[in-house]
């Protein structure tokens, strides 16, 4: 079968193979000299993070033996075989668990409330003062940047233990966090709409109700149920620092050496944990589809 | 009455036109004030379980300005501080980096192998994607504590603690991101009679790369975000240094410390920008789950 190739002549092809050649082999040295650099990166940071991976491999049991004794009760029986015992306080569990699931709602709910007149205030389609603009947009940045258990141990010196510290804790940072997730929606917001309300007569209030809310609800309602998943994920931290929730419970079983009462909270904290990212999702499919109707 | 007329029309004559429609609005905004009104008594009660009271709630908010007031000028006391600080941090960043990175390389095969499109089998889709799911339940605090049991007091336990939960989120993330990729340009590369491998690293590696890179770069910012604060339970970082401030009650201290912490995630945010735009160019890609 002769093949049938159609060749630039030599003389005219050897200039393009060179071309070719020289692009190729500068495209290898930046990717080699990246990889180089990773490698330098990764070994200084290493050696900062005291990273020890034989220390590691010869711990390696005690991983091992942690998982092991987290399910072996005191009597020695694995706690399959007796989950009565293994959750003996299912009941104070289930109601801690309860009121992490509160607080995460609470502050989900205050954030939405604090970062919806923000968002606002940041788009710079609805907001012409660049100063109001500017201060909102700081302020939704500290607010997303300072970690929810900082807030928490600062509320606890503020309002004392318990859970009203964690909630404002949870409150504040996600305002922060949905307040600019918020306004790249509203940034992105058919104007079209606004200005048909403005036409007609409307004031600033009436046209984000009727020109801007209708776009973005959906959008809003979506990233509020992520945000709320989020946070009980933090809610069940903030007991770490007496923020109130199961993570009160939890630090003091992993620092007092109670095993069995480790996996038994985990276990019950993962279910919770799925359950509700489970709930969301369903809910928000059926949201976008009603508001895409 | 008259004007209005004069301006709108027969307003009776258009309600009865348009019947239907104003029925459905009108049914909408009742839902929608329903859902509301659930929404605001289950608000409502939450205050109520967590004990909330407006006493309490003033008052705690007094001592919280007092507390601000005393957080002025933010300050570290004194070089010798400043520099523990400053040793703090830089730890931090390298506990962020290394637990990213190392569980992006982790997660790189397992997601491939998670992924159904790649491999066609079910059974590992599902097997593996619980376990990202376990891994990821369980809160890096958790892991944290745990690997402080293991490997001792410091940084790396907040290393392995930060990498082990990436590994669930970039599992999960990755083969997600796998299977959504263009499946036109596998068969390309299939129809020329290419090995399955090679499927892998003409066609579906390089569609999906930017986004990996997207993805592992906004895990580093939230990563140093996190990583400041394991230092609570002693996995190392500058978090160590914000809890026992607090303590101990040296709120300039304390400033100072978020001061630093706020300085540093504006300048990896600004990093990583110039990283993405650099590689991916101009097009915001991110995940809302963070």
């Amino acid at each position: 079968m002769a093949s049938l190739q159609i060749l630039l002549p030599a003389a005219q092809l050897a200039p393009l193979d060179a071309a070719y050649a020289r692009a190729k082999s500068a495209k290898r040295l930046v990717s080699f000299m990246i990889a180089a650099g990773l490698v330098i990166a990764v070994l200084s940071a290493g050696h900062v993070a005291e990273i020890d991976l034989t220390k590691l491999w010869g711990r390696r049991a005690e991983l091992s033996d942690y998982i092991d004794r987290a399910f072996t009760l005191d009597s020695g029986g694995r706690v399959f075989a007796d989950p009565v015992e293994w959750f003996w306080n299912l009941k104070g569990w289930l109601l801690l668990l309860l009121e992490t699931i509160v607080m995460s709602y609470l502050g989900t709910a205050l954030g939405f409330v604090l970062g919806l007149p923000l968002c606002f205030c940041t788009s710079s389609n609805l907001t012409r003062n660049p100063w109001i603009r500017a201060t909102a947009k700081r302020c939704l940045e500290f607010l997303r940047t300072v970690p929810d258990l900082v807030f928490a141990l600062i509320f606890v010196e503020a309002f004392g233990l318990g859970p009203l510290a964690g909630v404002l804790a949870l409150a504040l940072h996600s305002t922060g966090a949905l307040g600019k997730l918020f306004s790249e929606f509203v940034e992105n917001v058919d104007m079209k709409p606004v200005e048909g309300v403005l036409a007609s007569g409307g004031g600033k209030l009436a046209a984000i109700r009727f020109g801007v809310l209708p776009q973005v609800l959906a959008g809003f309602s979506s990233y509020t149920l992520l945000r709320f998943e989020i946070n009980v994920r933090e809610a069940a931290v903030l007991g770490y620092v007496g923020a109130g929730g199961i993570g009160e419970k939890l630090i003091e079983a992993i620092r007092k050496f109670y095993y069995t009462d480790v996996s038994a909270i985990l276990i019950l904290l993962i279910a919770t944990v799925f359950l509700i990212d489970m709930g969301t999702d369903r809910l928000r499919a059926s949201l976008s589809r009603s508001l895409s109707r | 009455m008259r004007s209005s007329r004069s301006t709108f029309g027969d307003l009776a004559l258009i309600a009865a036109t348009h019947a239907a429609t104003i029925r459905t609005a009108e049914r909408k905004a009742r839902q929608g004030l329903g859902v509301a009104l659930v929404l605001l008594t289950l608000l409502v009660l939450g205050l109520w379980w967590i004990d909330f009271g407006f006493l309490r709630f003033f008052a705690g908010t007094g001592r919280l300005g007092q507390i601000l007031w005393r957080m002025l000028p933010p300050s570290p006391g004194n070089a010798e501080h400043f520099l523990l600080y400053w040793h703090a941090l830089v730890e931090t960043l390298c506990i962020a980096f290394i637990g990213t990175l190392v569980a992006a390389a982790i997660a790189l095969p397992l997601g491939l192998l998670a992924a159904r499109n790649v491999t066609g089998s079910a059974a590992l889709h599902f097997t593996l994607r619980r376990c990202f799911d376990i891994i990821r339940g369980i809160d890096r605090f958790v892991w944290a504590l745990i690997f402080v049991r293991v490997v001792g007091l410091g940084p790396f336990a907040g290393t392995l603690a930060i990498a082990i939960s990436n590994i669930g989120s970039f599992g999960k993330l990755f083969s997600e991101t796998f299977e959504g990729a263009d499946p036109k340009p596998v068969e390309g590369v299939v129809s020329t009679g290419a090995h399955r491998l090679h499927t892998l690293r003409f066609a579906i590696l390089p569609e999906v790369a930017p986004v990996l890179l997207s993805q592992i770069l906004y895990y580093f910012e939230s990563d140093t975000r996190s990583a400041t604060v394991l230092g609570i339970v002693g996995a190392g970082g500058i978090g160590l240094y914000l809890y026992e401030e607090i303590r101990v009650l040296e709120w300039t201290h304390v400033a100072f410390l978020i001061l630093m912490i706020l300085v540093t995630v504006a300048g990896i945010d600004a990093l990583s920008g110039i990283i993405r735009r650099w590689f991916i160019g101009k097009r915001p890609q991110r995940d809302p789950r963070r």
